[in-house]
């Protein structure tokens, strides 16, 4: 399931008890690297030293017979929008090929607090802003199930990297998507908690109300195993929730008799590649064999999702990256004339075409005379969505339907064309416009290319979330499969 | 429909702080129109009476006590700069005022 053939939990217990030391893991993670890398792109910067450093201190503890964290040893890797200190940060863009954080994100710092090992930083859109991690100042990723394909994006290469089994945990950030699409199009396990479970403090913004890191693994346990380390109140960001973070993985065995599933009828109309909607119904039909129930769903205002999301995250953005002036951090043009100059140049050079066209997209719906008819409309529309999920949340436990249109498409198939890119997030939008949680598992695959189940909880429901995927994971073995020669 | 000019591109161009090759003019007056014409769909329903709202799960008007705390160092701070001045604790512009 890694590198190593082990899942995290399994490499913890065995570095646990010295069966092979964390110095050793880190070492076959970095040769993994070294040799796929080249081929995928998933990472732009490995720390291999710093990482190694890292590992000796867990092997110390543990000859010393000092107390080991919950991840003693496990070896992960970190989205580029993810902030260190002192490693490279890029987000994939050019504007901050340089920089190099004066401080540790909260997840870092708890990570590292419970003995993970961060082995490098990986390849997204930049800025988190793309579904197909073509949007990279260093290039795209390819997906290691059929290299001519992307594996979504934005968090793609987190995704590769677990995938090819180079790290057994990643972190990824989902805005829209950008942790659940990739998952479903590599084979993982995805998951996106609510808005507020975890800290944005240290994460490069994009869409600040949209905003959430999470977690790629293979396994459902391990991704409650990494939640677990991740999630709770921070003070340094003040849209992190001050409640309790139960006990994610002793949910997982939990049964699932009496299980009421919401199917989402919208999410099954036109659009949906017809193998990826049979192996979606198949998982469905599977819980109700485990004993849930089944019922229709119609969340009516869902259908306005993308439309809505490409204003507000557009808005947020443009505001977001203005702070990208040249002066303080970033990339700076040659021989600036004015200061005016300066900032245009600067940014006109260093962003990506994504990135600009949403910077002008949001800049437009704010702009006097269209804010009413754009801005506002769509955050009266997000109420609307918001309240077609609690409604629904009254009905039944979890929302079921597919993560994404189709299975992984071709490198530069969609590239000309922003608005049909944009329809890869039209199932996972939702989620994140309504703040709730939510996790793509893998259900089959369709011509050798995985396909994901999504399943959305309300909010804070991260442990129910867990418990009903793990379920399904304990029945099936698609999460098990690895891309042929990463085995 | 929305119809955009080369000129609107440059005026929202021109809001944001962007220098715009002649190439991109072009091609984001074609793909900024779709991406508006697709957000048309917005004006389709009635919102009327209903509240604009980001979240509706998160607690309102966070607030904490106003004491002073440690912050980045001035150093740590200016060490990103493209044209800092370390020893005197600046960031470096073209000049500002003629």
């Amino acid at each position: 399931m890694s590198v190593l053939g082990r899942t995290a939990r399994e490499l913890r217990d065995d570095i646990a008890a010295g069966s092979i030391s964390a110095e050793e893991a880190c070492r076959m993670t970095l040769e993994r690297i070294s040799s796929v890398n080249p081929v995928l792109n998933a990472f732009n910067h490995v720390a291999a030293d710093r990482a190694l450093e890292r590992a000796r201190e867990i092997d110390r503890k543990r000859a010393a017979g000092e107390s080991l964290g919950p991840l003693a040893g496990v070896p992960i890797a970190l989205k580029d929008n993810i902030c260190v200190r002192g490693m490279r940060t890029t987000a994939s863009s050019k504007i901050l090929d340089s920089f190099l954080p004066p401080y540790d994100a909260t997840v870092v710092r708890k990570l590292e607090s419970a003995g993970a090992v961060i082995v490098g930083k990986t390849n997204c859109d930049e800025f988190a802003m793309g579904s197909s991690n073509e949007n990279s100042a260093y290039g795209p990723v390819r997906n290691p199930w059929n290299l001519e394909t992307t594996p979504g994006g934005s968090s793609g290469g987190s995704a590769a990297a677990v995938a090819a089994q180079c790290v057994p945990l990643a972190l990824g950030s989902d805005t829209g998507g950008s942790i659940r699409q990739p998952a479903a199009l590599t084979g993982l396990t995805g998951f996106k908690p609510t808005y507020g479970r975890v800290s944005r403090y240290g994460m490069i913004a994009f869409a600040s109300s949209l905003d959430q890191a999470g977690t790629l693994t293979h396994t459902v346990r391990d991704a409650a195993m990494l939640l677990a380390q991740m999630a709770g109140f921070d003070p340094r960001d003040s849209t992190s929730v001050d409640t309790p973070v139960p006990d994610y993985v002793g949910a997982l065995e939990q049964p699932l008799a009496g299980l009421k599933v919401g199917l989402l009828k919208e999410f099954f109309e036109k659009g949906l590649d017809e193998a990826s909607g049979t192996l979606v119904r198949e998982a469905l039909r599977l819980y109700e064999k485990l004993g849930a129930k089944l019922i229709e769903v119609s969340l009516p205002n869902l259908p306005l999702s993308v439309p809505a999301y490409y204003v507000v995250a557009p808005a947020e953005c443009s505001s977001n990256l203005s702070r990208f002036d040249a002066t303080r951090f970033g990339y700076r043009c040659e021989n600036p004339t004015d200061l005016m100059d300066l900032y245009k140049r600067s940014r006109g050079e260093g962003f990506g075409d994504e990135v600009k066209r949403r910077i002008m997209t949001g800049t437009y719906v704010l702009s006097a005379g269209y804010y009413d008819a754009y801005y506002l409309r769509a955050q009266k529309v997000r109420r609307l969505i918001t309240d077609d999920f609690a409604r629904a949340f009254k009905q039944v436990d979890v929302l079921m339907g597919p993560t994404s249109p189709t299975p992984a498409f071709d490198i530069g198939a969609k590239v000309d064309d922003p608005v049909t890119m944009y329809l890869n997030d039209i199932y996972t939008i939702g989620a994140n416009l309504a703040g709730l949680p939510a996790v793509s598992v893998p259900c089959g695959y369709a011509g050798g290319l995985p396909v994901g189940l999504q399943i959305i909880g309300p909010h804070f429901a991260e442990a129910k979330l867990f418990n009903v995927a793990h379920g399904y994971q304990r029945e099936t073995e698609w999460h098990e499969r690895i891309p042929r020669g990463y085995e | 429909m929305s119809t955009l000019t080369v000129a609107d591109v440059e005026r929202i161009a021109a809001l944001a702080h962007l220098e715009l090759t002649d190439e991109e003019k072009q091609l984001f007056t074609r793909q900024l129109a779709d991406i508006l014409n697709y957000a048309e769909q917005l004006q389709a329903i009635d919102t009327t009476g209903v509240p604009a709202t980001a979240h509706v799960h998160l607690p309102e008007g966070v607030e904490r006590p106003d004491e002073p705390r440690p912050s980045l160092a001035p150093g740590d701070a200016i060490a990103n700069a493209p044209d800092g001045a370390p020893d005197a604790g600046l960031f470096r512009v073209p000049r500002v005022i003629g």
